[in-house]
């Protein structure tokens, strides 16, 4: 049975979902072990048991260091006495980091972005290019474990109801000047609605809506809705919303019920990250605009004339 | 204080041509650009160094192309080490890192910078396998860079907000797109950026094996290329006024009101 291992991100106890989708891919092609960095293995024991981990390798609490480096030494040091299969990681800020130093630390290839991963003549990543438009199929011909980066909503986190994950700590190695940098603060930006990549119902401005002030009427529409606002790559790289906000291949993957697309054309960039949604509503003046050619409902207008309407039509 | 900014040449985004069949990989006969993703590493680099330090861009091509490294000189750069070799055509992540790691060490800068990812590629993992192979410490996803006295203090994109990280120099840091307002050329930078110095190295100079970079440094192959299934257009309507009304039926449908 091949051996799958897959990083555990959590904090304070909480599992995040990506972690969760990549364990119910992960239960499916053999056994898992989970490895980890953090204060919190033994809270979140029982929940990636029951995800499918049978173990989990941690490294325990870091004292504010970043994970990569210490996470990454202590699982390559790991992985050369039990040689994994497969090493699995979700495309987050910590997944990406954590992956880049193992594939050093091993010399073993990365394969990224993919969407699915097939279990057919060894285990080969799919990932979608172009757009989403064309699926490219990698796989490693070497005799290393194989490193895949896994893009967020690639899989359904289901519970599979096994027993709690037994906790083995790993040394970490020492890590030398790469380990010097520090946590000094941690900040959370609250914000009063559903997060980007859970919402239920997203709406997002790209740069039709012609300056970063009318981004208000996103915000609006999303408040009425009860759901998120996300954006364009062109007006985070503007300035006029946090990268938080960027639904995209750089950025959020988002696969809400509805999905708004105003004022956005519907670069390749863009539509790798919502091409996945339930149902798209697209607003663009442009008749021609890519965007239109995945919309549900296509509206060709002025954004500044259809988001007020709309706006008052749903009233409060 | 020297920074050394990785930045890369790619086919424009806007026209990113196709897929060559026989290679596998994304043709590149076209003109290369400097990838927009880097220009916010560039102009990051020249306000940390301010007047009297020195900004050396780091780049690699299998085929000598310079333009795009021409428009970060012209921003205002000092010089460049391009990496161009035939046997480079088709490298991943990891064999892009080990050339680019090879090629930082022999400027020895304080700080190097990077983009999170090419808008070409998207692996992604570059910058920290860079800063693996030259032993620096590293803070990726900065959406704000300080320097004081040898440290960099950086404000460090999170799933849920940011963390400040301190960090001393030497040391790698990736920047986040609109973390700062890249500059246009001036007539003069343009100018001036066609005597600033190039050095360009092969794989040899740099004491890389042909064999472990490029197509057999990837230790991967792509097993097909395939259309994905398409998503079906609905129904387009033109806007004459009862757009909204079009959309607020659709959501009434959908249950969201």
């Amino acid at each position: 049975m091949a051996n799958i291992w897959v990083h555990a991100e959590t904090s304070g106890g909480v599992v995040s979902t990506i972690t969760l989708e990549l364990l119910a891919k992960a239960r499916d092609l053999g056994e898992v072990t989970a490895f980890h960095a953090g204060a919190d293995a033994e809270q979140v024991a029982a929940e990636l048991g029951a995800h499918g981990a049978t173990r989990i390798l941690t490294t325990g609490d870091l004292d504010n260091g970043l994970p990569g480096p210490a996470l990454a030494s202590a699982v390559a040091a790991k992985a050369s006495e039990e040689s994994p299969d497969a090493i699995l990681f979700g495309t987050t800020y910590g997944g990406r980091d954590v992956a880049g130093r193992l594939s050093v630390k091993m010399d073993a290839p990365v394969i990224t972005n993919i969407v699915d991963l097939l279990d057919t003549d060894g285990l080969t990543g799919v990932e979608p290019v172009f757009g989403g438009t064309t699926n490219v199929k990698t796989r490693f011909t070497g005799e290393m474990p194989g490193i895949f980066l896994v893009r967020p909503k690639s899989f359904n986190a289901e519970a599979a109801g096994g027993d709690a994950a037994t906790v083995e700590i790993m040394a970490v190695p020492d890590l030398g000047a790469t380990g010097l940098a520090k946590v000094t603060n941690r900040f959370v930006e609250e914000s009063d609605g559903p997060k980007l990549d859970e919402a239920g119902i997203v709406v997002s401005g790209g740069r039709g809506l012609g300056e970063a002030d009318n981004f208000q009427m996103i915000e609006d529409l999303a408040g009425k809705l009860g759901g998120a606002a996300g954006a364009s790559r062109a007006i985070v790289d503007a300035g006029w919303v946090p990268y938080s906000y960027q639904v995209g291949q750089t950025g959020k993957v988002v696969k809400p019920d509805v999905y708004i697309a105003a004022g956005i054309s519907g670069a390749t960039q863009h539509m790798v990250g919502m091409k996945g949604s339930k149902t798209i509503i697209a607003i663009n003046k442009d008749p021609e605009a890519p965007i239109f050619s995945i919309a549900d409902l296509g509206i060709v207008g002025d954004v500044h004339k259809v988001l007020p309407a709309l706006l008052e039509a749903i009233g409060d | 204080m020297k920074v050394a900014v990785c930045v890369k040449q790619i086919p424009d985004p806007a026209d990113p041509g196709a897929m060559n069949p026989e290679t596998k990989t994304l043709k590149r006969d076209v003109k290369l650009i400097l990838d927009e993703s880097d220009s916010y590493g560039v102009e990051m680099a020249l306000q940390l160094v301010g007047e009297d330090g020195e900004v050396v861009l780091i780049s690699m091509v299998p085929n000598n192309e310079r333009n795009g490294l021409n428009n970060a000189l012209a921003m205002g750069a000092d010089s460049a080490i391009l990496v161009s070799d035939d046997a480079l055509a088709g490298s991943d992540a990891l064999s892009t890192a080990k050339v680019l790691a090879a090629a930082i060490q022999r400027t020895e800068p304080d700080l190097v910078l990077a983009a999170t990812e090419s808008s070409d590629g998207y692996t992604g993992t570059v910058p920290e396998q860079v800063a693996e192979l030259l032993g620096l410490p590293s803070v990726t996803f900065a959406k704000e860079v300080t320097i004081d006295s040898g440290n960099v203090a950086v404000k460090r994109q999170t799933e849920d907000g940011y963390d400040e990280v301190d960090c001393p120099l030497p040391a790698l840091v990736s920047v986040t797109a609109g973390v700062v307002e890249p500059r246009y050329p001036s007539f003069k930078g343009i100018m001036a950026a066609k005597s600033k110095p190039v050095e360009e190295l092969t794989l040899a100079d740099l004491g890389i094996e042909t064999s472990t970079v490029g197509w057999a440094g990837g230790r991967q192959e792509i097993v097909s290329i395939e259309p994905a299934p398409e998503r079906e257009a609905g129904e387009i309507i033109e806007d004459e006024g009862d757009g909204h009304e079009r959309i607020v039926a659709f959501l009434q449908e959908m249950k969201v009101i």
